[in-house]
């Protein structure tokens, strides 16, 4: 077993990471520290997991959640999906393997990658509502966030969601407040099985080798790491049974990567500079094209425009 | 004994895993103060550590109750967190789905409050005081004794038993409550007396 | 357990049947995965369902509830053909060799002595044959007919893997999988460990399916060493502890038992419980009852127990019945027979079978009283709440009084973990409201009698007013002085025998184990297992050394262990008749020419040469038994029997339906399905799901979010046969009682072709109730038989007949 962290502090004890280690700040150009911090990462191993969702219920805890009491919806996955208070989610899936004719009960741990590009941060219109630090950790600023939900059309995995109360954009943050003081997130340090592990990518990446060699002398002949290079890798990591077909495991993405057209938005933006082209014209047609035509209020469109000026909206 | 020397042993022989995975071996850059706008302020700082175990399953995960005051100092407590305790042999820190959400069973809208009596045909609990509810058990409890105890059996053998009451014993009190609860309850004679063992 | 939970991780091979480990206990499954991830251990699911467990596993292999006895049969029958077997184990360490009286037989899945008026058995056959010398006899040789080893190998002969596949429903081929994978752990330095919970206790023939498995191990090696044994997951956080401090119909702290009616005075009763070695130099250990027994009534009555009153023996009541268990107390509920009740953290109305006739039994109480930290439905079994609790609060006269407690978070002392660990813990929290410690109640009770006895006399005041309380605050005994008394002290100086001048023990003192205690009253201790937990060093259930030397598990310096601090019990079967380890990689206890030592506590006296004294001392003969004398209502051997209600009749005994020595009351067994039934053609099986906790977390918001609302479990067959949709309701309903659920249709669930039929299973998890957070729900128990294991009681909640129609759900 890797070795925990240990026990939390309570005398307080200084952050190890903060505004000084931003790699990027959403719709704002900022100069990255010289030195980066060493990069972590969460590694969840579905071979391991129990679906027991230990992980669910320490994410509610620590992060003080309110998640709505639902119904049964013919599956043991519960909430049937992320939202605003399920930063993260198992998802169940009854796979019969057709080499085996065996069924293989995939449970996968849902929630945001921290990819290494982030979709997200890149589609974000609202200055510093999305950061990212040096150790890879995405998170978002909600007193900078105008709800607009282009990060979630940004997203190749479908992870951010707007709250319908506050209207701002709500996912994991990789208990930021936790590794800041030496912890793991709350979920992997809860995790029964430790199929969530928290270390450094390096060491998850090691680890994960292990585990892939393990599982491959148990007959899972494609069983694999999932760090898609499409997004330049992400900082929540899979040992997948199947790495050949990550798609069975709830629709994981097979090559997840950023839309293109979030891509050609940044790149407008990049040379030509929101002050400069004015706000309404690019995020209109950046609306129309992936957020559909009523995701977001005049309002927020509004407030939107006057952030990209530097006001208060 | 030393604690701290007993953690850092502990943690010292913890796995067969990798070697230098905590995080404090991650080399962050510097320990500036400044803290993101983004994270939260650590929420167990100036909290009070209390060891405890997990009151569900027998696996008896051991916790650590953070708490806003110190019963130990005479002070009123209240319970903001809890969380596994990584000392802890055989759960290392983590907890299952009901441990993992002990905060909210501590803290449940359905906690009892006061002592309470619902009285023959009524559709409702009252309040009561302790000592009224009280009285009135005992006194239900010795006049049914004395009605209903069994000295001597038809062969005359000295049975002395009580078999009309019952006490259905817990699965999550104390080892000391359930030698306080034998004590109490052996001594009237009563046999119709069991626990959870089989449910 | 006889192991301990982080012992796990020196498994090879993990067998969980009769269980759900991932799911009831994920953090004791956390040394499963590790066994796994660092040995290469293999993980065996054997299940009706395809649970987390088996979402995990190596291997899965389906199975009818109720026909484990016929697999673990097959199982042992395949060992014993296959020569997978530990002969230098079996030979030494069981009883394997020892000779059966004659008139000991099997025939029809019966033994010798059945009456079947009385559902019981003249059992005198079912013992050894005894020598001249008095003790048992043995054939070393194992040629004798009548040793236990032929007997065994001609009683298993039967199941066959075609006759297991009949009757269990698990195909050949898997069933001979499972059996090659557990016939690997019969060399000295492969190890199985068996992990069971109440899958298989919950059945009419509970106590025997675990036998099977425990003599399956002891076949194969494997109980007293590292990674292997039978390790009961204890459900509840103390229940452990409530049975060892003998909070039952009819225990005494410390696995002592009542007198019965039969047993009219001291010596009579003694004269039965002071086990003779049966075969030379065994320890015998029971021989020290007296000891035990006088201490425990030194500490009930203190000085007013005395040599003269024999320590006060006739307050204690007498039993007769075998036990005055909680199906025989709901039983005389509904006779009538019984006017006060009290639930202490125990929410029956839920937790036991047959609701309908639960609710009937609680109207005729004259008090209810309720001790619990949360609303239970017991509590409010009067309240209407529509279809969920169709009752009319006018007509019950009950009353019940409900008694705010505290919860774990805010007292203070020990609990007893599954692997008997006691441990303890410290409060946290200041109590809601005017909620009360348990230990409070329970004074507040005993003084107020204790006074009214005193003022008012009555029926036998002398136990209540002698009752020893020698508390500094009498109304609130402390949890240290209470688990001082449970550890045990000296009440007067003992002098060394051979030299007055020396103190064996000083008055006042705590005891440093049991070995010290004696039958003459000048020690007490409420329960002799746990002492040793609190002496004069202090709380060594407090103790937080974690340290292991070697990493073995064992953990010696943290919290307790009983007894005397041991992690494995039977571990001097972990080294061969002359004390070297069975497998140097994984060493335990071994003889170093003068003294047992090695990792962990010996279970043998220290000096105990290896080739005399016989590892399993509880047990007179100093061996494991495979033949199990008289000490099972069934018989010494298992025999496969159906569950009272089944989808087919018994392959073994047509004429025997369920257990044949099984109580069940009259008006039960007219609520009973008849077998092969068509009006309920399905097998149904009651389970908990990881999310929650019993009836407790339906009260926890959280956990109400992980599985909010109650549903059933189906295969995507039979839902194709009834047109159930998945997500949909369904109506499911037994001879007793009816639901509506929500469904879920799965292929986790599939149907088991037994004696050539399909039979369909239907899943109901059982954590709803009408209280609590979660969506109103019905609780399985609507549906469960009133009829529990013949030995100890548990109900059969894991195997019985329904039938399941679409439906549009309940009306509100």
């Amino acid at each position: 077993m890797l070795k925990p962290a240990p026990n939390p502090p309570v005398a307080p004890v200084p952050a190890k990471f903060g505004d000084q280690d931003l790699l990027r700040k959403s719709a704002s150009t900022i100069k990255p520290p010289a030195e980066r911090q060493t990069e972590v990462a969460k590694l969840i191993d579905v071979s391991k997991c129990i679906g027991c969702k230990a992980c669910q219920a320490a994410c509610l805890e620590w992060n003080n959640l309110h998640e709505e009491i639902g119904t049964f919806n013919g599956s043991y996955t519960n909430p049937p999906d992320l939202t605003p208070a399920s930063f993260t989610l198992m998802r169940f899936t009854e796979w019969v393997n057709p080499e085996t004719d065996n069924l293989e009960w995939l449970i996968r741990k849902d929630g945001c990658m921290h990819c290494e590009d982030p979709g997200c941060l890149k589609a974000c219109p609202a200055p510093g509502a999305i950061v990212q630090y040096t150790n890879g950790i995405v998170d978002f600023v909600h007193d900078n966030c105008i709800g607009c939900g282009y990060c979630v059309r940004g997203c190749p995995f479908n992870i951010p969601r707007i709250s319908k109360v506050d209207n701002k954009a709500y996912k994991c943050t990789l208990c930021s407040d936790r590794v800041a003081v030496g912890q793991w997130p709350a979920c992997a340090k809860a995790c029964p099985t430790q199929a969530i592990a928290f270390g450094t990518k390096e060491d998850m990446k090691k680890h994960a080798a292990e585990r892939v060699t393990d599982l491959k002398s148990r007959g899972y002949k494609n069983a694999g790491l999932y760090d898609p290079p499409g997004v330049s890798g992400t900082h929540v990591m899979y040992v997948l049974q199947h790495a050949d077909k990550p798609s069975i495991y709830a629709g994981l993405p097979d090559n997840p990567r950023i839309s293109p057209i979030v891509e050609a938005w940044k790149g407008v933006t990049k040379y030509v500079g929101m002050g400069v082209m004015g706000f309404a014209a690019v995020a209109g047609v950046f609306h129309y094209l992936i957020a559909g035509a009523n995701k977001v209020t005049p309002e927020d469109e509004a407030s939107a425009e006057k952030l990209t000026r530097g006001e208060k909206p | 004994m030393n604690m701290e020397l007993s953690r850092r042993q502990f943690l010292g022989t913890a796995g067969a895993g990798l070697a230098g995975t905590t995080l404090g071996a991650l080399g962050f850059g510097g320990v500036e103060e400044a803290h993101a706008a983004a994270i939260r302020p650590f929420k167990l700082f100036n909290t009070t550590e209390t060891r405890n175990t997990c009151t569900y399953c027998s696996v008896a995960c051991g916790i650590i109750i953070y708490s806003k005051g110190d019963l130990k100092k005479g002070e009123k407590a209240d319970i903001t967190h809890i969380e596994g305790d990584v000392d802890h042999p055989t759960n290392r820190g983590t907890l299952c789905p009901k441990g993992a959400a002990l905060l909210d069973i501590v803290k449940s809208e359905t906690r009892l409050q006061h002592p309470m009596i619902r009285r023959a045909g009524s559709d409702k609990f009252e309040r009561v005081s302790w000592d009224e509810a009280l009285n009135k058990i005992a006194r239900a409890m010795k006049d049914d004794r004395d009605k209903n105890f069994i000295a001597k059996n038809a062969d005359g053998v000295t049975v002395n038993r009580w078999n009309t009451t019952g006490f259905l014993a817990a699965s999550a009190t104390t080892n000391e409550t359930a030698w306080a609860t034998y004590k109490a309850v052996r001594s009237l004679g009563m046999v119709v007396f069991d626990n959870q063992a089989r449910v | 357990m006889t192991n301990s939970w982080t012992d796990i991780r020196n498994t090879d091979l993990v067998v969980i049947m009769g269980g759900n480990a991932a799911e009831a206990h994920p953090c004791g499954f956390k040394w499963v995965v590790e066994a796994k991830a660092n040995r290469g251990a293999k993980l065996v699911v054997v299940d009706p369902r395809f649970t987390r467990s088996a979402a995990v596993a190596d291997y899965y292999a389906p199975i009818r509830q109720g026909s484990d006895i016929a697999f673990l049969s097959g199982v042992i029958n395949y060992c014993i053909q296959n020569n997978k077997v530990q002969w230098d184990y079996v030979k030494a360490f069981t009883n394997a060799t020892y000779i059966v009286k004659e008139g000991f037989a099997y025939k029809d899945g019966l033994f010798t002595g059945y009456d079947e008026e009385k559902r019981d058995y003249n059992r005198s056959t079912w013992d050894y044959q005894i020598g001249p010398d008095g003790y048992a006899m043995v054939d070393e040789t194992l040629q004798d007919p009548r040793c236990v080893w032929n007997l065994l190998k001609e009683h298993v002969s039967q199941y066959t893997p075609e006759l297991v596949e009949r009757i269990t429903g698990t195909p050949k081929d898997k069933f001979l999988k499972v059996a090659a994978m557990i016939g690997e752990c019969s060399t000295p330095t492969k190890t199985m460990t068996s992990m069971y919970a109440l899958g298989w206790t919950q059945h009419s023939k509970g106590s025997q399916n675990i036998r099977t498995m425990a003599m399956l191990q002891l076949i194969l090696g494997n109980i007293g060493v590292r990674g292997g044994g039978m390790n009961a997951l204890r459900g509840h956080s103390n229940i452990q502890g409530l049975t060892d401090i003998g909070l039952m119909s009819n225990m005494i702290p410390g696995y002592l038992t009542l007198a019965t009616d039969k047993e009219p005075d001291f010596n009579t009763y003694m004269s039965t419980r002071g086990f003779k070695p049966l075969r030379p130099n065994q320890m015998s250990y029971w021989q020290n009852y007296k000891k035990f027994m006088v201490s425990f009534l030194k500490s009930m009555w203190g000085p007013a127990a005395t040599a003269e009153n024999n320590f006060a023996f006739d307050w204690l009541p007498k039993m007769d019945v075998p036990a005055y268990d909680i199906l025989r107390a709901f039983e005389l509920m509904k006779q009538g027979k019984m006017n006060l009740y009290f639930c202490q953290g125990f929410n029956p109305l839920q937790a036991f079978p047959n609701r309908g006739k639960l609710t009937e039994a609680l109207s005729k109480l004259k008090l209810l009283v309720i001790m619990d930290p949360l609303q239970t439905e017991t509590a409010r079994f009067w309240e209407n709440h529509g279809v969920y609790n169709n009752v009319d609060p006018a007509k019950i006269q009950t009353e019940v009084i409900q008694l705010p407690t505290t919860c774990f978070a805010e007292d203070e002392g020990s609990l007893v973990n599954s692997g008997r660990w006691l441990q303890w813990h410290w409060p946290a929290g200041s109590p809601p409201g005017e909620s009360r410690t348990d230990a409070w109640i329970m004074s507040q009770i005993h003084l107020r009698l204790k006074e009214m006895y005193k003022k008012e006399g009555g029926a036998l005041p002398d136990p209540i007013v002698n009752l020893y309380w020698p508390y500094k605050d009498p109304s609130e005994p402390t949890p240290e002085e209470l688990t001082r008394e449970l550890n045990g002290y000296v009440v007067s100086d003992v002098l060394d025998p051979n030299d007055p001048t020396k103190k064996l023990l000083t008055a006042s003192k705590q005891v440093p184990n049991f070995g010290v205690l004696r039958d003459d009253g000048s020690t007490a201790a409420g329960c002799w297992i746990y002492s040793g937990s609190f002496t004069e060093d202090g709380n060594m259930m407090a103790r937080r050394d974690n340290s292991d030397p070697d990493d073995t598990g064992a953990y010696l310096k943290w919290s307790f262990a009983w007894p005397a601090n041991r992690r494995i019990i039977y571990n001097r079967a972990s080294a061969d008749i002359n004390g070297k380890p069975w497998d140097d990689t994984r060493k335990l206890l071994w003889w170093d020419g003068a003294k047992w030592t090695g990792y962990d506590v010996p279970d043998i006296a220290p000096t105990a040469k290896p080739q005399d004294v016989g590892p399993f001392i509880m047990n007179p003969e100093g061996v494991s038994r495979l033949f199990a004398r008289g000490m099972m209502r069934e018989g010494p051997f298992p025999v496969h029997y159906e569950p009272f209600e089944s989808p087919m009749v018994n392959l073994v005994a047509p004429k025997i339906r369920g257990n044949p020595v099984a109580r069940v009351f009259k008006d039960d067994f007219a609520q009973f399905a008849e077998p092969a039934s068509k009006e309920f053609p399905y097998a149904a099986t009651s389970y908990r799901l990881t999310e929650h906790f019993h009836y407790w977390t339906k009260n926890n918001h959280v956990n109400a979010v992980l599985q909010p609302e109650f549903f059933v479990e189906i295969s995507e067959e039979l839902a194709k046969e009834k047109s159930i949709t998945n997500g949909g309701w369904v109506r499911v309903w037994s001879k007793r009682g009816s639901v509506f659920a929500k469904v879920y249709v799965t292929k986790r669930i599939r149907p088991l072709i037994c004696d050539g039929k399909p039979v369909h299973v239907v899943g109901i998890p059982i954590h709803w109730g009408f209280v609590g957070a979660a969506k109103k729900g019905f609780p399985a128990n609507v549906l469960t038989p009133f009829v529990g294991d013949a030995n100890i009681e548990t109900p059969e909640f894991k195997a019985f007949l329904v039938n399941i129609e679409p439906s549009t759900g309940p009306v509100a």
